[in-house]
């Protein structure tokens, strides 16, 4: 019984870090760049959100929607300022200018919010349901948290194999030069996919803070790094690989912490990782790379 | 960046080269010689003189970093991690041979030594499955092998009495068992405290001097074009008999033990080290150092890591914005530094002024955009 | 050539923001000195280090918050005793906090507040010493502060005195037989309350069924701790941390049905100011602190209310602390007939010399009847509280 509670606990704290690094994964298989502002975005996301229920007065489900939107502008001009510019440059010099970009998220949180915690009010309460005659709960959180894990996931592989625009995004993470001689507006393709990443990490922050209520302008960061090794584990740019490297990532999480020691825990997730890309080094569903001789 | 030196190094290696090697011992050398008379008329404030040592060890760690991102071409994201290595490792030395050895200068050369051995061990240990991956993988084991090692040495207790050193792990300090008089080095957590302050501003000089004496001479060596050449193409050097592995982990393991130098340098400046402060923070910082100033390139490189470390306390004075501005100057030097139109402006405009007297100038620069 | 370019520009624009500091520097100075305006002149310069920016700032910002209004205070007194403070951002870094105490002696700081967060206050507090600059810290409550230093002051209580007084507590008032504690393993504080926690505990007989941790990078999810210590039957659950991740215990463990009795320490003050908290799950959790911002006494409630008219929040126990450190510094200063043209090192003996004078009692928001011994250490009591309602109770 105890296995399958830490399996359940397991699956709640996945379940957060693969929406996470389901907006991770978007922006890095189109735009082949880490983006470490991501955490960042999400943070804001929640802020927006606590703002809209306790401020202005607006319902828990209107509060996301005004996140959502936030976000998707906040990602658009991100990219239109800080990476549009950087376009031809190093991936190096993009992943310094998005450390750069978090830093001044954070900064700016802590100006416009103060450091001081804010206790997030969960958006689907606090309930959670019985399994196993009472013996064993999930939360609500958890339950809305996967359901939506997996509408987004198969909305954005529907997305990308389907709709024009989707295949556009395909087409840019092939081969951006290609794309653009086939008359696909490579800007514009990446806009809508940072769009998209930073509406997602809206819903991430939402939920985040929904499942572990306090709000405070670093919130972002550590969930950040530990989607993006969840999205690592799945093997990085594969959606589906996302949300299974960030549910593995939390049962393992919290089986490192329940079985060997919790002094240990941080040290055992990475070292996971480290084994399981050693033996399939493009991760558990990455695309292996074909090296051009 | 990689092509542009591929194609610019059979035209004159040996000057550029030389060239750069002059720069930068020219550029850390007259800094001491300038900082030296400063500080003996008395003319640098405290604030300033604070930040020497600091600044000497980032250098340090940014050179080394540069080896590893520049001249080898695998993003490492998990640095800190060996300068937390040689940081530990080298107080334990500092603190356990003070009695043994008298002389201050010489009791920091010998833990910057042990520092050094111990961080190239770690940089050992890790690079052998690490240099297997390529890319992104690589990078984030690099960040994993960091926070493994910051966890580690958080859950490590060494202390030391008449009859030599006592190691604990994930307990506390009392399971060292130490005797009466022994002293408990590494607290767990709780770090170490009452380090010895034995770093002076010249002995973080000279170790600048001898980083750039190891980089520098590996680069220019045998060993040095075969792993530029594993950068600019793996398969190609494979297939005219480089051992890549061999090559790779040498220089990695340099990197790591230079790493491990700087960190016992750092360490000794203050009187306590937690383990926290080695995160993915610091090894990102350091990265922004190297990018900002050029991969492979170490003047470059002296120069930003100094100019950023400077710049947060520059930045005092604007009080709650300070964080902000400064990651606001970050995010505009990298995109007016990088972005192709300013690139082009400020070719047109430089090459304009120097064509006259520097006409190599400017073929190289075209030589440069032309492979952008 | 391209990376001359660009050095060039950083260079530039490095330079720019220097000549922009000048600038803005000037102005600040200007006006961040006291409503009497010349009070600037002939005020003593206390300066502090703290963590303005980061994932600390909540604390530093705090204690720069409460002594700001100490500061003012007694300057709107108009008496010969005029302070002028400043407060530097350490970022809760040893590396940053001295840098941000070299900025504060080349501004000339006469006495200092120390840091407010324990490591960087080691780093500072060996500076301090060396200088000769009198230092009384709001919070840094770790005893590597003040060991073998005569001039470092603490306001708080140390995390030793706090491990022994929880352990005491609990066992005096056979709060619980099965004790399970959770505690941040990365954090001096945390541990070092444990550490003494758990020796005192063993001395006293009570038994210990569980200890897990946490750290900065996992202070999410507590699910497994908590399930340990219902595993282990813990009647009674020790948590010496700050308020922050205590609050998302409290709720986890509502969540899983698990009511031991909580007993936390003076970390755990703020839990029930946090914006959006339910005081309800807070019900009954016990704590030591010395401050209590509900408190009816006439001082605690000016002050609260000065605080929450300039900050739009409530004060917690470092801004408690940190207003304290300013009036007993005032009140030293004015029985050591300190003024602001003497020299550090003449102020810090003689700062000395009051403090560790037997006669010197100082009464503050955090305790009254308050003294120092030589080693620096505050000879406040903790006092238990009890939360009720969504309230303080004393117990």
């Amino acid at each position: 019984m105890n296995f399958l509670f830490y399996v359940i606990s397991g699956i709640s704290l996945g379940s957060i870090y693969a929406i996470i690094a389901l907006g991770y994964t978007m922006v890095y298989g189109i735009a082949k760049m880490l983006n470490f502002a991501h955490g960042d975005v999400i943070m804001v996301g929640a802020y927006i959100s606590f703002c809209a229920t306790s401020y202005w007065g607006m319902s828990p489900f209107m509060s996301v929607i005004v996140s959502m939107l936030v976000c998707t502008v906040l990602g658009v001009v991100i990219e239109r300022l800080a990476y549009r510019p950087l376009r031809q440059a190093t991936s190096l010099a993009v992943l310094i200018t998005a450390i750069g970009v978090s830093y001044l998220l954070e900064n700016l949180a802590l100006l416009i919010w103060t450091s001081n915690p804010k206790v997030f009010t969960s958006i689907v309460g606090t309930g959670s349901v019985k399994l196993f005659g009472g013996q064993m709960s999930i939360t609500t959180v958890t339950l809305v948290t996967i359901a939506v894990c997996v509408a987004i996931m198969i909305g954005l592989t529907l997305f990308t194999s389907k709709t024009k625009m989707g295949k556009a995004m395909r087409a840019v993470s092939e081969d951006k030069g290609a794309a653009q001689l086939m008359g696909i507006n490579v800007d514009t393709t990446i806009s809508v996919t940072f769009a998209i990443g930073s509406g997602l990490a809206a819903v991430a922050g939402v939920l985040l803070c929904s499942a572990y209520p306090t709000l405070t302008p670093m919130t972002g960061f550590m969930p950040g790094i530990k989607a993006f090794t969840a999205a690592v584990f799945g093997g990085i740019g594969s959606v589906p690989g996302a949300m299974i490297g960030g549910i593995l990532l939390g049962i393992i999480e919290i089986f490192g912490k329940a079985y060997i020691s919790t002094q240990l825990s941080d040290a055992i997730v990475f070292a996971v990782l480290i084994i399981v890309l050693l033996v399939k080094p493009t991760g558990l569903l990455g695309k292996p790379i074909n090296e051009k001789v | 960046m990689k092509k542009e030196r591929l194609s610019s190094a059979p035209k004159k290696p040996m000057t550029k080269s030389a060239r750069d090697t002059v720069t930068c011992y020219g550029i850390v050398i007259v800094a001491y010689i300038v900082i030296s008379i400063l500080l003996n008329g008395g003319h640098v404030n405290s604030s300033m003189k604070g930040l020497l040592i600091p600044i000497c060890a980032y250098i340090v760690m940014a050179l080394s970093l540069n080896l590893t991102v520049g001249i080898l071409g695998e993003l490492s994201l998990g640095h800190a991690g060996f300068m937390s290595v040689g940081a530990f490792s080298g107080v334990v030395a500092a603190m356990s041979l003070k009695g043994a050895i008298a002389s201050t200068p010489l009791l920091l050369a010998v833990s910057m030594l042990i520092a050094a051995g111990c961080a190239a061990i770690a940089g050992f240990l890790v690079g052998i499955p690490v240099l297997r991956l390529n890319g992104d993988y690589l990078a984030i084991v690099t960040l994993a092998f960091g926070e493994i090692i910051k966890n580690l040495i958080n859950c490590l207790y060494v202390g030391h009495d008449a009859d030599g050193l006592h190691f604990a792990f994930l307990k506390t300090s009392d399971a060292l068992g130490l005797a009466d008089g022994g002293k408990v080095i590494i607290n767990g957590p709780m770090g170490v405290s009452g380090i010895p302050k034995l770093s002076t501003f010249t002995a973080g000089f000279i170790l600048i001097l001898i980083t750039l004496f190891i980089i520098l001479n590996l680069v220019h060596s045998r060993q040095g074009r075969a792993i530029m050449a594993i950068r600019d193409n793996r398969i190609a050097a494979e297939s005219v008999g480089i051992n890549v592995t061999q090559y790779k982990l040498m220089a990695f393991v340099t990197s790591a033990a230079l790493a491990g130098a700087s960190g016992a340098l750092y360490a000794m400046n203050f009187t306590t080290v937690v383990s926290s402060k080695f995160n993915f923070f610091t090894s990102i910082i350091v990265l922004v150092y190297v990018v900002l100033g050029g991969l492979g390139n170490m003047w470059g490189t002296i120069i930003s890591a100094t100019l950023l470390t400077l710049l947060p306390e520059l930045l005092r004075k604007f009080g709650d914005y300070r964080m902000l501005i400064y990651a606001l100057v970050l995010i505009i030097v990298m995109v007016v530094s990088n972005n192709a139109n300013f690139k082009a402006f400020f070719t047109r405009l430089f090459s304009k002024e120097k064509s006259a007297d520097v006409p190599s100038a400017d073929a190289d620069t075209k030589g440069g955009a032309a492979n952008e | 050539m391209k990376k001359f370019i660009s050095l060039a520009l950083c260079l530039a624009l490095m330079v720019g923001c220097m000549a922009g500091c000048g600038s803005k520097g000037n102005n600040t100075s200007a006006t961040s000195a006291s409503p009497a305006a010349s009070a600037s002149a002939t005020a003593i310069k206390i300066g502090g280090t703290g963590p303005l920016s980061g994932a600390a700032a909540i604390y530093g910002t705090a204690a720069k918050n409460g002594a700001k209004i100490a500061v003012d205070e007694i300057n709107a007194m108009g008496e010969s005793i005029q302070f002028d403070l400043k407060y530097e951002d350490d970022e809760h870094d040893a590396e940053k906090a001295v840098n941000a105490y070299n900025t504060l002696k080349d501004w000339g700081m006469q006495i200092s507040l120390g840091s407010v967060t324990s490591k960087p206050c080691e780093a500072t507090s060996a500076l301090t010493y060396e200088d000769r600059i009198f230092a009384l810290t709001p919070s840094a409550s770790s005893t590597a502060v003040t060991e073998g230093k005569d001039n470092q002051f603490q306001m708080c209580f140390s995390d030793p005195n706090q491990g022994t007084a929880s352990a005491q507590y609990i066992s005096d008032q056979k709060l619980g037989t099965k004790i399970a504690v959770i505690y941040k393993n990365d954090d001096v504080y945390s541990k070092g309350i444990y550490d003494k926690f758990a020796s005192k505990a063993k001395e006293l007989g009570l038994n210990i069924v569980s200890a897990t941790t946490f750290t900065d990078d996992s202070q999410t999810d507590f699910t497994v701790q908590l399930s340990e210590a219902q595993k282990a039957g813990a009647d009674l659950l020790f948590l010496p941390m700050y308020y922050q991740p205590a609050s998302l215990i409290l709720s986890q463990a509502k969540s899983m049905n698990y009511a031991p009795k909580f007993f936390g320490v003076d970390g755990m003050d703020g839990i029930l100011t946090m914006e959006g908290f339910d005081a309800s799950l807070a019900e009954g959790v016990m704590l030591l602190t010395p401050f209590n911002a509900d408190s009816t006494d006439e001082k605690t409630q000016s002050f609260v209310k000065k605080y929450k008219e300039l900050y739009n929040e409530t004060p917690n126990q470092f801004a408690a602390d940190a207003y304290d450190c300013v009036y007993a510094l005032y009140s030293a200063c004015k029985i050591a007939g300190i003024t602001s043209d003497m020299d550090a090192s003449s102020i810090c003996d003689k700062m000395v010399a009051t403090f560790t004078d037997a006669n010197f009692k100082f009464d503050g928001l955090t305790g009254t009847g308050v003294t120092w011994d030589k080693t620096g250490a505050v000879s406040k009591t903790p006092k238990g509280m009890v939360i009720k309602n969504g309230a303080y109770a004393g117990m």
